[in-house]
């Protein structure tokens, strides 16, 4: 056994032994470690990084209410999340999530406002809106998958693509008047009408934003991700796929077939945070209000390493650092912007970890390096 | 059962191994989709469109009135030539493997008819008599200068081995904190201050370049992530700035640098001053490309960098310090990437604003893969994609509309979007990256 | 200095030690090269042959002793001082860049520049010269990667002697050679030596040491297990060296009782992934318990006739029956389901999933069915339960069936996927390269394996560069050459001559290798 004891490390083992934080503490030194970065940049305007810290915290969880908003605002993130982490698990770089998210955003809004759903009970109401969004945003992913399964383009570009024209698309049928396609022209701003009353998930609190029934279809939705992954022939084959083509194609796995699936399901899954997004906190569509969900997404689904289960916390430390920026900015005059550094930085700790492991003296313990790229599609 | 354990995060942009292979699977050739492609539009364009356009005379004008040089055609007529022409490269494309070059000969020249044919289509279905081409290439050059930079941020970074999609993060960091420099000690309007704001610019992005190469490198974390955190990195700094620093000085907006005429060639009919005038960092961008391409294809450390991208090992047995060569390479393609912050922010205008680069970074990735990952390709992937850019605006000038039907804007916005997609996914054939870009590397000891 | 009559030895390796982490790679090992020797480095794979050659390459650095170069002691910071003390090595592995030129790939690193650019017309001169002073005829301007194995080689050789290099570590210089090229590069060799280089020779080929040493050192488990004289040892007592026991060369097998045919290839023909037809009408029938070897030296269509009978690969014309069906185009699962197992020439890209763990790489054909999988949800108990069971009746040496496979030694690893291909309903087994870098150990023992599965009434259809091996295991050989077989012979009448002389088919060589 290990005889060497520097005192720097004393304190970390002793927490080692009581709990087995390990996986754990790395991810909050490096938060520690953002967080003090982005001190020195509030600082340097001139502002107590306390004051402004607190000021943070405090909207992120000062009250129950903005604590339900930090939860709230980040629901959305999970399923644009595992978007993006699903996709990665085949190998795929899905960077479309952005307009995936438009699609079936537009598709819930969409059928929440078909006539007959106005008479239709919220039972069989609400899965349609949640259905439609899955299948708009299924196939906005589809189209890279297939793409890069018959012709080798590679999603990195059609997705941003995508991204863009999702982007034209959804504001043309919402802005446009003549003729009007989806327009509420009865609203101030461009967006689809009202989706039927029957058709709302049931709020839980009336926070900023609203905490509604979404949370436990994302929660819910990261745990059927999880269960695919780790034990089905599907996930086994995705993953598979992801980690080496060729060994999977000589396995009799068909790879077309598992990178459009993939990709639909990926696409899907922000399909199904957008429709909660719709059915549960606007009531309506309004292409705006999804900007950056998307790329934050990706942050977040890299943060936790594409594991579903930890793309939970990852997403409710995302949002609730966005969620609680505005009364920093309020209160302390702080721009907003810096929760962006501090989550890049957060970003960048976790992944570079033998930063954090140096800064703090910890000793490279069980894990081994999860981020060594494997070469997913590498060539002969 | 083990596949949790390993996270797999994909570290290539390209997979083209596994596309040969599944290519062998698939009975039809590219070559035969993209020909049936073309012979299909031909065909749609022999029988829907040209019996259903006006049969005014149209005209396309060269240089800006008044001494616009008009050329008249008449659109029923040239829309059907090429209709023509369109279905004979389609057909040509189905031809046994013989024919092959003719083929592509078909299908380039039908490639380079688009232009004059998405044209003419546009002047037919609107109410204006003339458009001014001279315009639009100017348009398309001043629309390409990011996007060409950019690929060669990218080309120098992949070609050494490492993959970088943070080339947007480094652009707009660049941009942001150039002009912030501008603002506060130039007011945004001195001359020599503005230079100094470029070169800031340029070591901006030679920064964030190196913060780039030494996580991949040294700490060899994911090349992707990396990226990722560059771009959210210089999203949250240049919009902290923005709102702390430029705002608040008032300056945010100001003079940019001032256009170029190279003497005696700008006075060339017709494509003189769109080709011999231009702001200063314009032309820098064609001295980048080229300069690129001569030191990388011409001299030994182009060559050892390249080596470096494709079999990093074998280049250490020759006694090539790979790691060093990468840093090289890497913040080399910072600079350039600062380079184009600067033509964002002092030389497009002057002026910084949020998230101005909107996607230039990524777009730029495409037109490198367009490009193969060589110089003059992916500077064709940027004219590409400034000239449907330009091409969108214009043809949302024209009003163009189909009988009652006018075609929105965001269509026209959507076009260079739309173009880029079906060239990447159609057109390209097998795209090869540096064999070894993405892959960790550790010297032997 | 040196004295009159006594001549310094032109490198002198020490009581050299290399260790990386948890391994001793070269304990104390001592050589001696005399200027105008061939020394032959002999030991099996993984004995430290190419690591001791790596550290007096520069590309490593010892852990204990020393270099000599020319009677004065070195010490290399890298690779470019031991350059420029005149050594020169050609790896097992070439190290080339395949979208670079010939003349790109030899100045790497030693650019010739004018003006501050490329001065590739003086390196194309240069290199002109070199080639007509030893013999080496390679296109400057082709690219590598579009020149056969042994022009390749050759390329590598030019490189070393571009750099003037008087000491050449070839490690297995032969591997990927057919006899016909294995000629001309032993000629290539004589005439360096003539011009007074001297080479240290690494290899595992018996007969060719035994050829061309001067002198041999044979190393085992990076150890020196002793020294011999070529003219006094055999192929048995280098081998016995080598592997610390007495060798079985022949595998025992009993005759064959061949049945039905169950692999029928009528007139295949198969283009690479650049699209050039590489099977030009191969044709071949595979009864039941027999098994037929295809000889052959590498990039004469091998592969792509293994994958278009698997499933792996279109063919452009021509069909495959496997008992009974018509499996021309049929997806690889199917064929597998019918009963046909692959062992596959590429173990790491097509074999095996390195992160995965040994149980499921065990499992790696079948983890879909049951009771491994039912409805779609994997059981973890049926998988583990099978992979103990296949970990002990194969003896796969690993320290627990959850660690990742890449793990695991080459020859392990080919265990596992040996244990996996030939357990099973198997009625008939593919198999490419089966024994590529292993150890004497394993090959025997995969061999045993092959044998006894064919004695069950499998068909065996075994395509090997190891003449050898296709020797002592095939009940009939056909020689595969430019796509066709050029011969097939009953298996105790053919010879090694004749087969070489096929597998080379007379003067001219094989011009087309598959990447």
């Amino acid at each position: 056994m290990n005889n060497q004891t520097s005192t720097d490390d004393r304190p970390h083992r002793w927490i080692l032994q009581t709990w087995n934080l390990q996986p754990v503490l790395i991810p909050l030194y490096a938060i520690l470690l953002a967080f003090i970065v982005g001190g020195v940049l509030i600082a340097l305007i001139g502002v107590n990084p306390f004051e402004a810290y607190w000021a943070l915290l405090r909207g992120m969880f000062g009250t129950p209410d903005r604590i339900a908003g930090s939860i709230a605002r980040s629901v959305p993130f999970i399923g644009s999340a595992l978007a993006l982490a699903f996709a990665f698990r085949a190998g795929l770089f899905n960077i479309g999530a952005e307009g995936q998210l438009l699609v079936g955003g537009l598709a819930a809004g969409w059928a929440g406002t078909w006539a007959f759903m106005y008479d239709t009970p919220g039972i069989i109401a609400i899965p349609i809106v949640i259905v439609a969004g899955f299948v708009g945003g299924a196939l906005w992913g589809g189209i890279p998958g297939a793409l890069r399964a018959t012709t080798g383009a590679h999603e990195v570009i059609t997705t941003i693509m995508l991204n863009s024209i999702a982007l034209f698309g959804t504001r043309w049928l919402i802005n446009s008047t003549d003729p009007k396609i989806l327009r509420d022209t009865s609203a101030s701003v461009p967006r689809t009408k009202e989706i039927s009353e029957t058709a709302r998930l049931p709020q839980l609190v009336d926070s900023q934003p609203p905490l509604h029934m979404g949370l436990f279809l994302m929660l819910g939705l990261c745990l059927v991700v999880a269960f695919i992954l780790k034990r089905t022939t599907f996930g086994f084959e995705t993953i598979t796929v992801g980690t080496n083509p060729h060994a999977a194609r000589y396995a009799g796995v068909n790879v077309n077939r598992i990178i459009i699936l993939a990709m639909v399901l990926a696409g899907g899954f922000a399909g199904l945070a957008a429709a909660s997004e719709v059915a549960g906190t606007n009531y309506f569509f309004q292409p705006g209000t999804f900007a950056f969900i998307g790329f934050d997404g990706i942050a977040i689904a890299l943060l936790a390493r594409t594991n579903p289960i930890a793309i939970i916390p990852a997403a409710l430390l995302w949002g609730s650092l966005l969620s609680g920026a505005p009364l920093m900015q309020q209160e302390a005059d702080v721009s907003i912007d810096v929760v962006r550094v501090i989550q890049a930085m957060v970003l960048l700790f976790v992944a570079a970890d033998a930063i954090v492991r140096w800064v703090f003296h910890v000793r490279d313990g069980t894990e081994s390096h999860l981020d060594a790229p494997t070469t997913g599609l590498s060539s002969a | 059962m083990s596949n949790e354990t390993s996270a797999p995060l994909p570290g290539r942009l390209v997979g083209s191994g596994l596309n040969k292979e599944l290519a062998q699977t698939r009975g039809v050739t590219r070559r035969q989709v993209v020909g049936g492609v073309i012979g299909l539009t031909g065909i749609a364009l022999l029988l829907g469109v040209a019996p259903n356009i006006t049969s005014d005379t149209k005209a396309f004008a060269f240089e800006p009135p008044p001494d616009a040089l008009e050329i008249s055609f008449s659109p029923v007529l040239l829309i059907s030539l090429i209709g023509v022409w369109y279905v004979a490269a389609g057909v040509m494309s189905f031809l046994p493997a013989r024919f092959d070059r003719l083929a592509l000969i078909g299908q380039l020249v039908a490639a380079a008819l688009a232009v004059p044919l998405v044209l003419a289509v546009g002047l037919a279905l609107s109410d204006a008599r003339a458009t001014n081409v001279t315009n639009l290439l100017d348009e398309s050059l001043l629309l390409a200068t990011p996007i060409a930079l950019g690929a060669m941020t990218g080309l120098w970074c992949e070609r050494s081995g490492i993959v970088n999609i943070g080339i947007e993060g480094m652009m707009l960091g660049s941009a942001g904190v150039g002009f912030t420099f501008y603002a506060i000690l130039g007011n945004a309007t001195s001359t020599p201050w503005l230079w100094v704001a470029i070169l800031v610019a340029m070591l901006t992005g030679a920064a964030l370049a190196t913060l780039h190469a030494v996580l991949s490198i040294k700490y060899q974390i994911n090349q992707i992530v990396s990226g990722v955190v560059i771009n959210l990195f210089a999203l949250g700094l240049t919009g902290f700035l923005r709102s702390e620093v430029i705002v608040p000085s008032g300056n945010s907006k100001g003079v940019a640098t001032s256009e170029i005429e190279i003497p005696l060639l700008h006075r060339i009919p017709v494509l003189g001053e769109t080709l011999f005038s231009g702001g200063p960092l314009h032309f820098a961008m064609y001295g980048i490309v080229f300069l690129t391409w001569l030191v990388m294809f011409r001299t030994a450390w182009g060559l050892r960098v390249r080596s470096c991208g494709e079999n990093p090992h074998a280049a250490e047995t020759l006694g090539i310090r790979v790691i060093v060569t990468r840093y090289q390479a890497v913040i080399l393609g910072g600079f350039i990437a600062g380079v184009a912050g600067a033509w964002f922010a002092m030389e497009a205008q002057a002026g910084f604003e949020d998230n101005m680069t909107n996607s230039a970074g990524f777009i730029a990735l495409a037109a490198m893969i367009f490009g193969k990952w060589t110089p003059w390709g992916a500077f064709g992937g940027a004219l590409l994609f400034g000239f449907t850019r330009a091409l969108g605006s214009r043809l949302q000038f024209l009003n163009v509309e189909i009988g009652d039907f006018g075609i929105p804007s965001e269509f026209f916005q959507s076009l260079p979007f739309l173009v880029t997609m079906v060239v990447v996914a159609g057109a390209l054939g097998r795209a090869v990256a540096p064999a070894a870009e993405g892959l960790p590397y550790t010297p032997s000891k | 200095m040196n004295t009159t009559g006594a001549q310094v030895p032109v490198l002198e390796i020490c009581d050299v030690t290399k260790t990386f982490p948890g391994v001793i790679a070269n304990e104390d090992v001592s050589l001696t090269l005399n200027k105008g020797e061939i020394h032959c480095l002999l030991g099996e794979n993984g004995a430290g042959k190419s690591t001791l050659m790596n550290v007096v390459f520069g590309l490593y650095q010892p852990n204990a002793g020393s270099i000599r170069v020319r009677g004065t002691e070195v010490s290399f910071d890298g690779v470019n001082d031991a350059i420029a003390q005149g050594i020169g090595m050609v790896h097992q592995h070439f190290q080339l860049i395949p979208v670079f030129t010939v003349v790109e790939n030899v100045i790497l690193g030693d650019e010739l520049s004018k003006n501050g650019l490329l001065d590739i017309k003086e390196a194309r001169r240069r290199i002109r010269e070199l080639e007509q002073q030893y013999g080496l005829n390679v296109d400057p301007d082709a690219m590598v990667g579009d020149l056969s194995v042994g022009q390749q080689q050759r390329v590598e050789l030019i490189k070393a002697l571009f750099r003037n290099a008087e000491i050449l570590i070839l490690d297995e210089p032969t591997a990927v050679l057919t006899p016909g090229e294995v000629d001309d590069f032993f000629e290539v060799v004589q005439s360096l030596v003539d011009q007074g280089k001297s080479i240290i020779f690494i290899t595992h080929k018996l007969r060719e040491v035994l050829a061309v040493a001067d002198r041999i050192t044979v190393l085992r488990n990076g150890r020196v297990a002793g020294t011999a004289d070529p003219k006094s040892a055999t192929p048995q007592s280098l081998a016995n060296l080598m592997v610390g026991r007495d060798v079985v060369f022949q595998v025992e097998k009993a005759e064959a009782e061949p049945g039905q045919t169950l692999i029928s290839v009528n007139e295949l023909t198969v283009d690479d992934d650049r699209g050039v037809q590489t099977v030009n009408g191969f044709s071949v029938e595979v009864r039941a318990g027999e098994i037929f070897g295809v000889a052959g030296v590498e990039g004469n269509g091998q592969r792509e006739i293994v994958e278009a009978i698997t499933g792996m690969r279109r063919s452009t014309s021509g069909n495959v029956t496997v008992l009974g069906h018509d499996t021309t185009k049929m997806s690889p699962r199917r064929i597998t389901e019918l009963g046909v197992s692959h062992v596959p020439e590429d173990r790491n890209k097509h074999g095996l999933v390195g992160s995965y763990s040994v149980a499921d790489n065990l499992v790696l054909n079948r983890y879909y069915k049951q009771p491994y999988a039912i409805r779609g949800v994997r059981h973890a108990g049926p998988v583990d339960e099978e992979a103990l069971h296949l970990v002990e009746q194969f003896d796969i040496r690993t320290p627990g069936i959850h660690v990742p496979v890449e793990t695991l030694s080459g020859g392990n690893q080919q265990k596992v996927i040996i244990a996996r291909e030939l357990t099973g309903d198997v009625k008939v087994l593919v198999v490419a390269q089966p024994t590529r870098g292993l150890d004497v150990g394993s090959v025997e023992f995969i061999h045993n394996q092959i044998i006894s599965l064919r004695d069950q009434g499998v068909a065996v259809l075994l395509v090997s560069a190891e003449l050898d091996e296709i020797l002592s295991l095939s009940d009939r050989i056909g020689v595969l050459y430019r796509g066709q077989l050029a011969g097939i012979y009953e298996g105790k009448d053919a010879t090694r001559e004749q087969l070489g002389l096929l597998m080379a088919s007379g003067a001219t060589e094989p011009e087309e290798v598959a990447r």
